[in-house]
């Protein structure tokens, strides 16, 4: 089984549930930004839960399937449509050998998933599928997809229905306006002032251009005002430099103190950056669905709450497996 | 050195050893980062050390964060009495200083340099009281160098110079960042040195470049068959200074997968070294080329 690129839309590339492992030397988890989203649609089409699929930005592609093929779109709405026929998502439907995949669009959220039953049967690099295009590393030739290319694709593991929708309830892909990220300051938060770590929460804040699967940048919000210091040995003259460190998944950078960076899944590890927080990894999801200008605000929480939203997650993920096993 | 640990999130614990660098930090770190990695605790996903601290990734769901904290600092406290000794590689790393493709990319983007008119090497030469380019480049590869971390992009090695701190180089990273930095640029940012494993964004200041694969996702290079990755924190870097008809015949090596690093096991004792710096990185060269 394959399909053929006709349009590669904007970013597309293939994305299992990530490459952990390596990041000590460098290499990123890589794997889906909306984790949830690529679950759901591999579920749907009868594949594991970990199976890779495409992983669409803004614009969706053009596909020739070369076989028949069961497929599902989830995450962003981003609608699809076979041989010109709008075709609904979060719901399996077929492509027929010769047929063409495109997409309307994009009518909410940045990023949308597409499995296909089989899974695409690119070669595993260090235990995943997932592409890492700054490192030219997994997926398709290391790199998003270009017009002409084949992909191959699995044999079916279980017989599926199209039709098979995963319940309204279960299908996450609106957000709140502002965007709520929830973060736990730490890390180099002591380096900016009180009033700073205040007005870093009070401003909105909004999605820059600059946003992508290594990292999604803010602007908009006021520059942050330093504790004075004598700068440590091997650091940098900037306040905003540290003697370079790892960066969690997460975390968020504000270079020169104005417009803060969260690390993704493509994340560089680390760096001469102070930190003044991670995102909670509940809400990492969600960043994969902020569409540039989006209005965003960082909201702190204690531990306690970010292992509880963790758990609500958890459970989240869960109810769709149930319902789709 | 006081030991600070912070949470990143739900899912990692950030370990700042030291607010500065030093290689008394470096090795406390490594020691810490090695002591995680054989203590075999449930939960631990991922344990990735820096130049002055380091990074642990767990899973909460696994082990609480609380007691993730409770288990490093116990292992804090055995490494503080671990004698500073590790077995190690020193490895040569060829460089083709002020090189042609370095000096267009640098060309390119002056504008975000803090001193237009110059280039790189010239500049950092300056500001660190070397009369000539030629002396910067004696200085930067006469000493050899640790691998104090691995990362930012897939393998580049962050460099720290063995030597004692009023000789180490220093210089400022570029005003703003570059956009495009060439594959195997060899850079100074800081006090730390860089090997840029891929083409890309950069802040570092340009020195040359190196034939020397360090970093292939493809596996056709000979030594990076086993894995794609060359460097490890710890290895011990030794440059040597290379003309443009070394460059090219490194070069047709490579393509032609022929090429192999001078590289040795070695021993390394920090106590010895701070006891006198330059004796002891001379039989580490002495070793490196089989003296």
């Amino acid at each position: 089984m394959a399909f053929e690129v006709k349009k590669p839309g904007l970013a597309t590339t293939v994305q299992d549930l990530g490459r952990p492992g390596y990041y000590h030397l460098g290499i990123p988890l890589s794997g889906a930004m909306d984790q949830e989203a690529l679950i759901a649609a591999n579920l749907l089409v009868g594949n594991d839960a970990g199976a890779a699929g495409l992983e669409l930005v803004f614009m969706g592609p053009e596909l020739v399937f070369r076989d028949d093929a069961l497929v599902a779109v989830t995450g962003a709405e981003l609608p699809p449509k076979v041989d010109g026929a709008p075709q609904p998502t979060w719901t399996t439907f077929t492509v027929k050998a010769g047929q063409t995949l495109s997409f309307d669009y994009l009518r909410k959220g940045a990023r949308a998933y597409l499995a296909i039953a089989g899974g695409i049967d690119v070669p595993v690099v260090l235990g995943s599928r997932s592409t890492y295009a700054l490192g030219a590393l997994g997926g398709f030739q290391g790199r998003k997809l270009a017009a002409g290319d084949v992909l191959p694709v699995g044999a079916p593991q279980r017989q599926v229905p199209a039709g098979r929708s995963l319940h309204v309830s279960l299908r996450r892909n609106g957000l709140e306006d502002p965007a709520v990220l929830r973060m736990l300051p730490g890390l180099y938060w002591h380096r900016i002032t009180e009033a700073a770590q205040g007005g870093f929460f009070a401003d909105t804040w909004k999605v820059a251009p600059e946003a992508d699967r290594i990292g999604y940048r803010f602007k908009g919000g006021n520059p942050l005002e330093f504790v004075p210091r004598e700068p440590p040995f091997g650091a940098g003259s900037d306040p905003s430099n540290i003697v370079d460190a790892c960066y969690p998944y997460g975390s968020i950078q504000v270079p020169g103190g104005t417009e803060p960076i969260v690390l993704h899944r493509d994340a560089v590890s680390g760096g001469g950056y102070f930190m003044l927080g991670t995102v909670i990894s509940a809400d990492m999801d969600l960043i994969a669905q902020l569409q540039p200008h989006k209005p965003v605000k960082f909201v702190p929480v204690e531990m306690e709450e970010a292992l509880e939203a963790r758990a609500e997650r958890k459970a989240e993920i869960d109810k769709i497996k149930a319902a789709l096993a | 050195m006081a030991t600070r640990y912070s949470y990143g999130g739900d899912e990692h614990i950030f370990v700042e050893v030291d607010e500065e660098m030093s290689l008394d930090a470096f090795f406390k770190s490594l020691s810490i980062t090695k002591a995680v990695r054989e203590s075999q605790i449930k939960g631990v996903a991922e344990v990735c050390p820096a130049n002055a601290s380091f990074q642990v990734k767990f899973d909460p769901d696994v082990i609480k964060p609380a007691d993730m904290l409770a288990e490093l600092k116990k292992l804090e406290d055995q490494a503080a009495h671990s004698e500073a000794v590790i077995d190690t590689r020193i490895i040569e790393v060829p460089v083709f200083y002020e090189d042609p493709w370095t000096h267009e990319t640098l060309m390119r983007f002056r504008e975000r340099h803090q001193d237009p008119n110059s280039t790189d090497l010239a500049y950092t030469a300056r500001i660190n009281g070397y009369a000539s380019n030629e002396e910067l480049v004696r200085a930067h590869s006469g000493a050899p160098w640790f691998v104090s971390m691995v990362g930012f992009v897939a393998g580049l090695p962050f460099l720290y110079q063995m030597v004692e701190r009023a000789r180490q180089i220093e210089s400022p990273k570029y005003l703003r960042p570059r956009t495009d930095t060439p594959k195997l640029t060899v850079g100074h940012g800081g006090c730390f040195g860089a090997i840029y494993s891929v083409r890309g964004a950069g802040g570092y200041q340009m020195f040359g470049i190196t034939p020397m694969p360090i970093y292939d996702p493809k596996q056709e290079t000979p030594y990076l068959r086993d894995f794609m990755v060359l460097f490890r924190p710890g290895d011990i870097v030794k440059y040597r200074s290379i003309d443009r008809d070394a460059y090219d015949a490194a070069i047709a090596d490579v393509e032609a997968h022929k090429f192999y690093p001078t590289m040795r096991d070695v021993r390394f004792a920090l106590d010895e070294f701070k006891t006198d710096p330059g004796a002891y990185t001379g039989k580490l060269e002495d070793l490196l080329h089989g003296v």
